[in-house]
């Protein structure tokens, strides 16, 4: 035996579609807190607060790593030498003009440095993370035999110039990032902060 | 006694019918061969993760901290915890090594065509939580190649035009691989992603013997029934299937103890070897290799070296890498032949899943060594071989001379 459809059948629409729609949204506001909950948590954000590092003993040629949330950020003095040929393998560079945004527009220069001769540069290889190794050395080396200096990711093989300018042809996209950062005095150089943007 | 404890069950739950319905009645065809062995033998290593897991979590430290020494603890001083590893490690690679073989099966005998499209499907979701499951458990003994396979895998997300970079910290919960996004893999790896396993297991099986297996000739075997409406060219699982299926499981369980006792890093692709240094976010390891199961796709994300319409290449090698397994999907509406098996099926079909086997062994075999010039010209040739099976067959599965397919399933 069919039970008998019920009375008002317009009404029962109504009903169901409205508890259904107050029901969506108590979802949608029960979401919020799972969803928020893997934001970074209060701990994280403090712990991802400026590094503060003494350049003043950096002599040229050298590099200093310093760790800025969590990630290593190469401090590069270069030599005048170097710093007179940054442009003598244009051609092999990618974006040598650094278009893509992956730098503070103060960076943006063929420097890639707020101030000429300092490179601050993120080593996370803009492909897939690792960090890319440095190599001042000019010449033949194992994976170039007309090296001018920079860094080489030993994971996938992508190049980077002196100013982490990206070569074409490798697997990473783009330049290697500059994190924001000014320079408190001559000795003290600030990562994670913009300071006064000039 | 007993006949009257059951009646007591079946008038509270369906147990004989149950039982009747999923054992002694399932009616099995006749000329199942090995490779119909994978799946309950799937089942087994599902058995073996579930206990060697819950006992490795009783001893396991879900911190930063403190998981790599919990690792070691559990290697050193816990009385047959490197037993209860490696039990859960050859476990993890057994896991996907049937997985292929399964798969593999049912691409050979057209087991994913109707009425099994989602009888495949469901097995398809089953492989893909086992991707996640891999990957989360993988990150869990934080060693170098922990972290850093994490560091690889998670950046693939910020790789998303626009919202990459907000969307990559909001997975990680920080803005670095930390212990934070070590405890919420913990979270997925134990309890989230396991019970989805376990549900979508059970409804792969029901959905199976909902339509039945497939066989090799692919004949339809219901088609013909004795007078008490059993198929003929059938037999009970129960006792004729799980007696060989038994012998089986001892056979392979020689095998798996073998890697278990005496090889347990099997070479280095069972357990990396860097992965004995603890995880160091300073460091990276000199070559990042992925697990022996993941290769394949992980060559096929490096093949992708050049940016098309304005899109990143990191972004569409990681397009074309999730693709390579999410196509797997599709079978069941790529195939236009009017055959299953491929014993009948024309000589395109057969060229293309060689050409298939061989991408997925090319490819699988460029994921592990370091890339060259060469070796990622290889790869992106093999790449597009493997895509190659998918995406001409709903041409090539049309178009062919198949063989007659014989009314009855044929022995020997």
């Amino acid at each position: 035996m069919q039970p008998k459809s019920p009375p008002n059948p317009g009404r029962r629409k109504f009903l169901i579609g409205a508890t259904s729609a107050v029901g969506a949204v108590g979802i949608a506001g029960a979401a919020v807190p799972f969803i928020s909950a893997f934001n970074p948590s209060a701990a994280a954000e403090a712990a991802g607060a400026p590094a503060v590092a003494d350049i003043s003993k950096l002599a040229p040629g050298e590099m200093i790593i310093v760790e800025w949330r969590g990630t290593p950020i190469y401090v590069v003095k270069h030599s005048e030498e170097s710093i007179n040929e940054i442009d003598k393998n244009l051609e092999r560079l990618a974006d040598p003009d650094s278009n893509t945004e992956v730098q503070p527009e103060y960076a943006k220069n063929k420097y890639r440095s707020r101030k000429p001769g300092i490179s601050v540069l993120s080593a996370v290889c803009t492909h897939l993370g690792c960090a890319p190794k440095y190599y001042p050395e000019l010449g033949v080396v194992d994976f170039d035999s007309e090296w001018q200096g920079g860094f080489f990711c030993p994971c996938h093989g992508s190049k980077f110039d002196l100013a982490g300018r990206v070569y074409a042809g490798v697997p990473a996209p783009d330049n290697l990032t500059v994190p924001p950062h000014y320079f408190k005095s001559d000795d003290i150089l600030i990562i994670g902060e913009d300071g006064d943007v000039a | 006694m007993v006949t009257r404890l059951m009646n007591w069950f079946d008038d509270r739950l369906p147990l004989t019918a149950t039982i009747e319905r999923h054992l002694t009645k399932y009616p099995a065809p006749i000329n199942m061969n090995i490779w119909y062995l994978a799946g309950v033998l799937l089942v087994v290593v599902l058995v073996i993760q579930l206990a060697s897991g819950i006992w490795l979590l009783m001893n396991y430290e879900p911190t930063a901290e403190g998981a790599f020494a919990s690792i070691q603890y559990i290697m050193r001083d816990v009385e047959y915890g490197y037993i209860i590893r490696y039990m859960h490690t050859t476990g993890a690679s057994a896991f996907f090594a049937l997985i292929y073989l399964h798969m593999f099966r049912g691409m050979m005998y057209g087991s994913y065509q109707k009425p099994r499209e989602l009888l495949w499907v469901l097995g398809w979701i089953t492989y893909v939580l086992l991707c996640a499951l891999g990957f989360t458990g993988y990150v869990l003994p934080w060693g170098q190649m922990s972290f850093w396979a994490a560091q690889v895998i998670m950046s693939l997300f910020g790789s998303i035009p626009y919202i990459g970079e907000d969307l990559l910290t909001w997975i990680r919960g920080d803005y670095l691989i930390s212990g934070i996004t070590l405890n919420r893999l913990f979270a997925f790896h134990v309890v989230l992603l396991p019970l989805a396993l376990i549900a979508v297991v059970f409804v792969h099986i029901l959905a199976l013997h909902e339509v039945g297996s497939n066989n090799p000739d692919g004949v339809d075997v219901k088609k013909h029934k004795d007078e008490d409406g059993v198929p003929l060219d059938t037999k009970p699982f129960f006792p004729y299937d799980v007696m060989h299926d038994l012998y089986a499981i001892g056979v392979f369980l020689i095998f798996f103890v073998t890697i278990m006792f005496f090889y347990p890093d099997g070479g280095g692709y069972v357990i990396e070897y860097v992965n004995y240094e603890a995880a160091d976010n300073l460091k990276t390891p000199e070559h990042i290799v992925p697990s022996w199961y993941y290769t394949p796709f992980y060559a096929m994300l490096r093949a992708v070296t050049f940016p098309l319409f304005g899109l990143s290449a990191k972004f569409l090698g990681f397009v074309v890498m999730a693709a390579g397994i999410a196509i797997f999907v599709a079978l069941p509406w790529l195939d236009r032949s009017p055959v299953k098996s491929i014993k009948y099926k024309g000589i395109y079909s057969k060229f293309f899943l060689a050409l298939f086997v061989v991408s997925f062994f090319v490819l699988g075999y460029l994921g592990t060594v370091t890339s060259t010039p060469g070796r990622t010209i290889a790869a992106q040739i093999f790449t597009v071989t493997y895509f190659a099976y998918f995406f001409l067959m709903p041409i090539y599965s049309k178009y062919e001379k198949c063989k007659p397919v014989p009314e009855r399933v044929q022995l020997g």
